[in-house]
Formats: structure tokens, sequence, C-alpha cells
């Protein structure tokens, strides 16, 4: 989240509404650690990054949800991939658990 | 001020603080901050979960980890307190303040170290004692520039060093790296290079040895000549060459090609 700071302040000084999606754990194989985090904001521009740029998108309908106040603030998860259509996974066969909430703390 | 001012003011000042944000339960969403000296912003709903989250939560940080914990509507941590109760999962995040890597030695592989330890996330010191070379103009790249010689170095700040920092000595001359080896043993620093050439190293155990440095125990934490065996020759591949080696002194691996092993990549 370090790395994200300097985009999140601008979009908070700019008075955007931005939803925080963060690694809360990992089971298997994953390309990124706990802590691992992207924003976004409610026009859709995305910062950071939570794996290898497989659930990427996923996350981000997800977080405009959540902003949109469809969803309430959970965790989400994403498993493994498999051979069907539109099914969300990381190739390497992890699973990853993501906790998305706005930040208007 | 806001939880998230609070904390990002302490991340930006290198200053360790940890967020715990409940990510099941009740108040779910909700984020305290904390540092090792306690609570600095946010609740999690109550004094009790408050409390025993944040003394969970300053260990956590002294560990630099990143984990979740489990807990009762109050705090209750007990296996028996949380049979039949709500349950309140609470992600701990930890930002310790980034390692440090100390560059001993003001060259052309001084720069290209210091620009990919950057990439790394270090906080970088170059250190040389000829204020003609150790300056800004040279290391724009660089935290911090100072012009001293190694042992006042050692002696002013060397306990600062631990397990996830660095020490690069790149100077090449023995009346420079002798008391920057020296003063690197008396830390407890991860990890300690020292480039030269074969020939170089040799005549340098020699010189420690003048100076009472003997000790194969001391002498097994040098990495010298510094770097792994990847047969590059820039100061670019170098620099390459000799963060490689510190993320597999980290992690004990031998650092051969994937491919070439099996097992799990992480």
């Amino acid at each position: 989240m370090r790395d994200l700071l300097d985009d999140i302040d601008r979009w908070r000084a700019a008075g955007k509404k931005i939803a925080l999606a963060r690694v809360v754990d990992i089971q298997g194989s994953g390309p990124r650690e706990a802590g691992a985090s992207m924003a976004v904001n409610e026009d859709g521009e995305v910062i950071g990054s939570v794996s290898g740029g497989c659930v990427e998108s996923a996350v981000v309908t997800e977080a405009l949800a959540i902003l949109a106040g469809e969803q309430p603030s959970r965790v989400v998860t994403f498993g493994y991939s498999d051979d069907e259509a539109f099914a969300v996974g990381l190739t390497c066969g992890g699973i990853i658990h993501l906790f998305i909430q706005p930040l208007e703390w | 001020m806001s939880a998230y001012d609070i904390f990002s003011s302490h991340v930006r000042d290198n200053s360790p603080v940890a967020l715990a944000t409940v990510i099941e339960g009740p108040n779910t969403g909700a984020i305290l901050v904390v540092t090792p000296q306690g609570v600095v912003g946010g609740t999690l709903g109550n004094d009790d979960i408050d409390r025993v989250v944040a003394r969970d939560t300053a260990g956590e940080l002294e560990a630099g980890r990143t984990i979740v914990r489990h807990y009762g509507p109050h705090g209750e941590s007990t296996p028996e307190d949380l049979v039949e109760t709500d349950t309140v999962r609470v992600f701990i995040e930890s930002f310790s303040p980034p390692p440090l890597m100390w560059i001993f030695g003001a060259v052309d592989f001084t720069a290209a170290l210091a620009r990919v330890a950057k990439v790394l996330g270090y906080h970088v010191t170059v250190c040389d004692a000829r204020e003609i070379f150790a300056t800004r103009r040279r290391f724009p790249m660089a935290d911090e520039v100072r012009v001293t010689w190694p042992t006042p170095m050692f002696t002013e700040r060397g306990e600062r060093l631990g397990p996830r920092d660095a020490v690069c000595i790149l100077t090449h001359d023995p009346k420079f790296d002798v008391p920057a080896i020296q003063g690197a043993l008396a830390t407890k620093v991860g990890y300690i290079g020292v480039m030269g050439s074969r020939k170089t190293h040799a005549k340098r155990l020699e010189r420690l040895a003048e100076v009472g440095v003997t000790n194969p125990a001391e002498l097994s934490r040098l990495h010298s000549p510094i770097g792994l065996d990847l047969g590059g020759r820039t100061p670019e591949e170098t620099a390459i060459s000799i963060v490689g080696e510190i993320i597999a002194a980290r992690t004990g691996r031998e650092a051969r090609s994937l491919g070439a092993t099996d097992g799990p990549i992480h």
C-alpha cells in the first residue's frame, strides 16, 4: 500500500470515492503476498496490483459494486482457474482472499 | 485527522505502523492504527477489542508480520471463549520502515547498485571519505550521501542495522574496506558483501588477519567476492548479481534456474 499513497492522496484531494482491495491470505502458490493491494476510484481508475494480472479486472468490478453501495465491504475469494468460460482464478493454481472496502476511514 | 491520514503520515516518515482491519464479523471495515507505542487512530468498535487487538498488532509489527487473527466481539481470544459467539476476523498488516543498504565507496558500481536497491525498496546510504566523489550530484538516487570514514559511521549508527539490512563494500581499497568490514561484523546486519577479484579477496583476508579478524564464523558472514556468478560485467549487471545474492542469502536458496530445480517456487 506504501506505493499507492501518492495517488490515493491525489484522489482524496479531488474528492473521489475510493475502494481499497488488499490480499489478506493466499493458499497454495500465489504471485503476491498478503498485503499486496490495489485501489480503484469511482471513475474506474486503477492503481497497484494484487496478483500477476489474473484477477485484477474481477477485483475492479467488485470494487465498483462496493463503491456504488450494491455490495458491502467483504472478503472476496478467487480460486482455482479451470476450463470453464469466464472462470476467474490464478493460473498458478492458488487461492487468493482479498478484503475490499471503501477507503472511508 | 482521519485514521488514513495518521497511518499515511507514519508510512511517509518511515516510522513503523500497522493497520488492524475487521474483515469479517461485527463492524466489518473498522480500522485500528497501531504503532509500537500503542493505538494512534481508529477503533474496532469497543475498548475491549481495541485493547487486545492493539497488543497483538504491536507484537506482529515488531516481527514485521502480516496475518489474519480471530477474536470474540470483545477481544476474546482463547478457543473456549470463542465457542458459540460471533467471530471477528482481523487482518493485521505491518508496515515496517524500509530495509537499509549502506554502500561504501563512491564508484560507478555504487550508482548502479543504489538504483537497483531503490527498486527493491531499500533506504540507501552512500558513504565515502573522499569529498569530491561522495556528492549528491553523482548519486541523486541515494537517500543519503555521507562523507565519512567507515569507523565513525558504524560507531555512530551501526546499531540501527539488523537482519533485513545490507552493507555493500565496493571500495577495493584496504585502508577503507578493512575498517568497513570490521565495523559491519560488529553489527547484526544480515548481509555483508565485499567487492574485489579473487586475488583481492585473498589479500584482504591477510589484512583482516593482521588486525585480528580470523574467526571462521565471522569470516563466513562475508560474501566476497560480492555477487552471484552471473557472468555480467557492467555496473548494472553487477548490481543485479549483488541484489540477487542478497535475496538468495535471505531465502536460503541456491539461486539456480527454476527450470533446473524441483519443488515449490515460493
